[in-house]
């Protein structure tokens, strides 16, 4: 059997899977053994789904989450990846923020939510704050192995070629530490879904897939509730793929420091 | 002074000692020193009086707070019943995970038809399905462990699939070669070969069980958990209450880090001398 006919019937058997799930889903659903307001046909759904994006009441609830996410995820960029940096490059930095990671990493994001809801009023601030902190851990100790793993040879080799600090950090450094620097992007983007879609959920705002979600529970509408899970799961499916397999392309595989996984 | 030829004569052992505990009392101190000049700051800004007391608790009043929640046993109680929630609610991810995993990694045909519904389901943040999950299985217990058993199958399922692909084909042939049956074989070098990985799966489904099951706590108005103790001392601005539930969230998270997988990891794979510890 060749590798392509291997390939089409893994295809056309999780083709079959999906139709056969859905169709076992419609049955269940039409049975009426459940209340149709807790199981929703899929036609249902997908109207539903349908109509939020003409009214565009979905579009809304989209930027904003990704706003309050890509506000959040952008400080924790700026602030643990050169932080990150430092703590790999000098050792009295690493000895004082070492210990306070290791502590503070182990408590979930969403814990902080009630104390940031009293300290900072319901409403964006909280989610963006939530966002930076998920995001902050997997940068920030990404970056920090990332820079003690380059090869001293490279760094020794660069300094005796005359290489001074800059030129040594641009042009050794930073990339050397890509490869993890992008595995902690991943990482966080996907800390940073979970925090932002839990934190709108909690600290009540108008506006967001989260509180969309949420707010649909209170009057049974479970059309929109599961509308929006595809919505945040093509979102997050779309990020992982997109963004972050084209960001890999450009760097670390085209410089050749990371082979395409096999598939 | 590590590659002195060292240890032959006896004071020279004693003063390396000597030296050694030196040097841990001197790391210890190190790593302690962070935390209190970060304490030290806000202790400063707790008692300078920018922020009302009530909200921005001085390290005394969160002390006093987590001594006395513990000698009266309501924070015990919470404890106990968060850790059952997980720990059902991580069991069933296990056994549900292992089990489809071994299946997908084992027969082509289960891998075909779980993949797809798996790489549909994993993408999505497991808190998003709590709403519904609530819906359909009420408020309570009942949703909140199905709803930490669920989240936390999907890195078990990955992990044991990618696990029992990666067991060499060449083991997999001697071992028939050999003579072993599909038990034997399944017993004896499926399950050790794989084991690296389901390890990881588990750690990794534990750590997502446990930040899942915190907001489901504070969504799911049980009447005790971790979770719920800190979102409901909101109402009553209990800022000190919080932050002693977080302390002890974050303990908790560590000591099952730290205490139950490396203990695990110890005694299978890295004994066997397939992972260095």
């Amino acid at each position: 059997m060749t590798a392509s006919s291997d390939r089409t019937v893994s295809l056309r058997r999780a083709a079959i899977t999906v139709v056969i799930a859905a169709g076992l889903y419609e049955a269940f659903a039409r049975s009426g053994a459940f209340p149709p307001a807790l199981l929703p046909t899929l036609p249902t759904i997908a109207r539903r789904l349908f109509d939020m994006i003409a009214d565009g009441s979905m579009l809304h609830h989209v930027l904003y989450t990704l706003y309050r996410m890509l506000f959040g995820f952008g400080l924790a960029i700026v602030f643990a990846l050169p932080l990150g940096i430092l703590m790999g490059r000098y050792r009295p930095v690493e000895r004082f923020v070492l210990p306070l990671a290791s502590a503070l990493m182990p408590i979930p994001s969403l814990a902080w939510v009630p104390v940031f809801i009293l300290w900072f009023g319901l409403g964006n601030t909280v989610s963006v704050l939530i966002v930076f902190y998920a995001a902050m851990f997997p940068l920030l100790l990404n970056a920090w192995s990332g820079v003690r793993s380059i090869n001293q040879i490279w760094l020794r080799a660069a300094g005796a070629m005359g290489a001074d600090e800059r030129a040594l950090f641009w042009k050794v450094i930073i990339p050397g530490t890509s490869p993890f620097i992008i595995t902690g992007l991943r990482q966080a983007f996907l800390r940073a879904w979970i925090a932002v879609v839990g934190a709108e959920m909690l600290a009540a705002s108008d506006w967001g897939l989260g509180w969309v979600i949420y707010d649909a529970k209170e009057f049974l509408n479970t059309d929109v509730m599961m509308a929006s899970l595809a919505v945040i799961g093509c979102i997050g499916f779309m990020f992982e793929r997109v963004v972050f397999g084209s960001l890999e392309r450009a760097t670390v595989l085209r410089w050749g420091m990371m082979r395409m996984a096999k598939s | 002074m590590s590659n002195s030829p060292a240890a032959s004569v006896l004071p020279a052992a004693s003063a390396t000692v000597d030296a050694q505990t030196d040097a841990r009392w001197r790391v210890a101190l190190r790593n302690l020193f962070p935390f209190a000049v970060v304490g030290a700051l806000w202790e400063v800004t707790a008692h300078v009086g920018v922020f009302p007391r009530r909200l921005f608790p001085p390290l005394e009043d969160v002390v006093a707070t987590l001594v006395r929640l513990t000698a009266s046993g309501i924070l015990p109680h919470h404890v106990f019943d968060t850790m059952v929630r997980l720990l059902t609610g991580f069991a069933i991810a296990a056994v549900v995970g292992v089990a489809i995993g071994i299946a997908m990694g084992r027969s082509r045909r289960a891998e075909d038809i779980v993949l797809p519904l798996v790489s549909i389901g994993a993408p999505i943040p497991g808190i998003a399905y709590a709403p519904l999950f609530m819906l359909w299985f009420g408020l309570g217990n009942v949703g909140a462990v199905l709803l930490v058993g669920f989240v936390s199958a999907f890195p078990v399922i990955f992990n044991t699939w990618t696990g029992v692909k990666a067991v060499k084909e060449i083991w997999v042939r001697s071992a028939q070669a050999m003579g072993a049956d599909n038990r034997r074989l399944f017993r004896h070098v499926i399950l050790p070969g794989a084991l690296p990985y389901v390890l990881t799966g588990l750690r990794l489904g534990l750590a997502q069980a446990w930040r899942i099951l915190v907001v489901v706590e504070m969504l799911a108005a049980v009447p005790w958990g971790l979770g719920w103790l800190i979102f409901g001392a909101r109402e009553f601005l209990n800022t000190d209450v919080m932050l002693a539930g977080i302390a002890v969230i974050g303990a908790i998270g560590l000591a099952l880090e730290h205490f139950v997988f490396k203990r695990l990891e110890d005694f299978t794979v890295v004994r066997w001398g397939m992972m260095v510890s």
